[in-house]
Parts: C-alpha cells; sequence; structure tokens
C-alpha cells in the first residue's frame, strides 16, 4: 500500500479512494472484498456454534427443571425485553440502511445512520443495566448467591408467590447472566466497531467502490440482533 | 426499486446489490409484528407448544434477519452453505444432548428414589 501511496504521490494525483486500500497480497478489489465477505461469514458460522453451548445448557435445564423456568421467568419483565427487542431490530434496520449508503455513496445519510446504530447500541445497554441492577439490588444473583429479597418476591403474580423459593433458582438466573452478559459483551464490542466505523466514514473512506468495513461490521451487528431474537422468548416469554 | 436497478447496474460494482429502502423498511415491520405476535402467543396457554410456537416465529425472524438485512437472499450461495451448515450443526448439538438427558432422566429419578427409601 506504501509503494502505490508514494507512487501515486510522485504523479502529483492523489489515488482513487478504494485502490488505497487494496492490500498488496490481493489482486483486486472485487477479490478483497470477496474474501473479506467469505472470512467474516465463517466468523459469524464460528459465533453460531459459540453460542449453541449455552443454548445447549439452556435446553437440558429446561427439559429436566421445567417447573423451576416457569416460576423464575416472573422475575423478568417482559416489557424490558419487548422494548429491547424493538430497540435492535430499529438498530438493524439503520445499519442496513448504513450499507446502502455506503454502496450509494451517500456520506451524510451514512454518518446518520452509524450514529443512530450506536445510539441504539447503547440505548439497548441501558435497557439492560436496569434489568441487572434491579435484579442484583434484590438478590437476584447467580447460582449459590441468589436470595430474593422479599420486596422482590411480593410482586411476583399470586400463584407464584404461594410457592416456596425453588432451591436451585440460581442456576437458572446463571443461565440467564451468562447467556444476555455474552450478548451483552457483543453488543459492547458492536459499539466499539460502529466507533470505528464513525471515525472512518468522518475521514470519507467509504464510497461506492469501498465499504467492506461497513457492510461486515452490520453483518455482525445483524448476527447480534439473531441471537437475541431467540434469548427474549427463550427467557421472557416462558 | 429505480434506485435500486442504478445501483446494481453500476459500472464495477459486480456483486454488489444494493438493498432498496421498501425491503429494509418491510423487513423491520415484519420483524417487529413478528415481536408482537410472539409476545401475544405467550399469553395464550398452548401447553408443551408454546415453546414450539415461539421458537417456530423466532426462526423465521432470524430467517427474515438472514435473507433481507444480511442481504443472503442476493449473495454467492456459498456465504449460505456456511451459515446453513453451522446452524445445522448447532441445532444437532442441542437436540442430541436435549433428547439424551430427557431419555435418561426417568431412570435417574428411579435410581434417586431408590436410594432415598434404602437410607430412611
Amino acid at each position: 500500500m506504501s509503494e502505490r501511496a508514494t507512487s501515486g504521490a510522485s504523479t502529483g494525483e492523489a489515488l482513487p479512494a478504494p485502490a488505497r486500500f487494496l492490500a498488496h497480497h490481493f489482486s483486486s478489489m472485487e477479490a478483497q472484498s470477496e474474501t473479506s465477505k467469505l472470512g467474516i461469514w465463517l466468523f459469524l458460522g464460528s459465533e453460531v456454534l459459540f453460542f449453541s453451548g449455552l443454548f445447549t445448557a439452556y435446553g437440558v435445564y429446561r427439559a429436566n427443571h421445567y417447573a423451576l423456568f416457569r416460576y423464575a421467568h416472573h422475575f423478568l419483565d417482559w416489557k424490558m425485553g419487548a422494548l429491547n427487542t424493538v430497540v435492535l431490530v430499529t438498530s438493524s434496520l439503520s445499519a442496513a440502511w448504513s450499507v446502502r449508503c455506503a454502496q450509494l455513496g451517500q456520506r451524510r445519510a451514512l454518518n446518520l445512520t452509524l450514529v443512530l446504530t450506536l445510539l441504539l447500541a447503547g440505548t439497548f445497554l441501558v435497557v439492560k443495566y436496569f434489568e441487572y441492577s434491579h435484579k442484583l439490588h434484590n438478590g437476584i444473583a447467580w447460582g449459590a448467591a441468589c436470595h430474593p429479597s422479599e420486596h422482590i418476591l411480593a410482586t411476583l403474580p399470586p400463584a407464584a408467590r404461594a410457592q416456596p423459593v425453588p432451591s436451585d433458582l440460581g442456576t437458572f438466573f446463571s443461565i440467564y447472566y451468562l447467556m444476555t452478559g455474552l450478548h451483552g459483551i457483543h453488543v459492547l464490542v458492536g459499539m466499539g466497531l460502529y466507533v470505528w466505523l464513525l471515525r472512518r466514514a468522518g475521514r470519507g473512506d467509504f464510497g461506492p467502490g469501498y465499504y467492506v468495513p461497513v457492510d461486515s461490521v452490520a453483518l455482525y451487528w445483524h448476527l447480534v440482533d439473531m441471537i437475541w431474537i431467540f434469548l427474549f422468548p427463550l427467557f421472557y416469554l416462558i | 426499486m429505480n434506485e435500486n436497478s442504478a445501483g446494481a447496474a453500476a459500472p464495477g460494482s459486480h456483486g454488489t446489490h444494493v438493498m432498496p429502502p421498501s425491503v429494509l423498511i418491510g423487513t423491520a415491520a415484519a420483524l417487529l409484528a413478528l415481536t408482537a405476535v410472539t409476545v401475544t402467543s405467550s399469553r395464550i396457554d398452548l401447553g408443551e407448544w408454546n415453546v414450539i410456537v415461539a421458537l417456530a416465529i423466532a426462526c423465521t425472524k432470524a430467517a427474515l434477519v438472514a435473507l433481507f438485512f444480511m442481504h443472503l437472499k442476493y449473495e454467492n450461495r456459498f456465504q449460505l452453505v456456511v451459515l446453513v451448515s453451522a446452524v445445522v450443526f448447532a441445532v444437532l448439538f442441542v437436540a442430541f444432548v436435549v433428547f439424551d438427558t430427557t431419555q435418561y432422566q426417568p431412570s435417574i429419578r428411579a435410581a434417586e428414589r431408590q436410594v432415598q427409601a434404602k437410607s430412611p
């Protein structure tokens, strides 16, 4: 790349934006973007398998302790979960739109959609923070540390209140915190990636000839949305 | 739709498919509608079927995200092969382990009861 940059400088003409980003080991921009695309899809495939271990833990525990899952889901507020679903779907729309903007060279709209995606990702984590802190303040932690307070037990529906607190309630919440927590870490990583995209978009790196980073990050972001699509009914709507 | 065909026909953009706004907004609207359906269906007691309905809706939503937001519908087939094979192996993993644990659960419970009966 440096060789190209210097040759461009010596002739006094700036290289067109896409060529600046062609790595030396690729023959053309097209070969580079096709390779990146396959790479990101392989990564997403490994992410699916990565999460499958936790979904298996969920499946095994639910198959053997269905009553516990029915009881424990009363501690989760489906309205918060539904709100976060709406937030993530909207952010996915914004992410998909940002790819379109980059492909069409609409720089202002690209910046706008990137900022919107970042803000919505932040909103998701703020909602999640309120959910987590409400639970932790009321003794709903993971494993053996799970001792629900009188205050939160009083908010359960009457049928659930009549039951004794199951001794393995903490195991349900271990699975809950692990799955939503790992998903939350993915959201955090996504936010970092969107900050990076914003910096590059601000420099004017992206356009019709070069939009692979915008596309790849959006693909990752859609996968994060997809995982939440499964987590929401499995935890909040048992 | 005009912009779409213009984008697809742009010179030097082989393999590029610009998603038209109508498809993007339509996908998001379908996802939000299906979220409402899944919330509503969870309030109706269908017994064992509740989780099946919830998962069927979730799979439909995931397919919409993959096909349109992730533009898999317009990609090289190989990308689809990568995602589908990962999903197939994830489903096999979950299904086999769950079948296995439910298969042995009755005999484990019976053995536990026997041990409890022996130790008064």
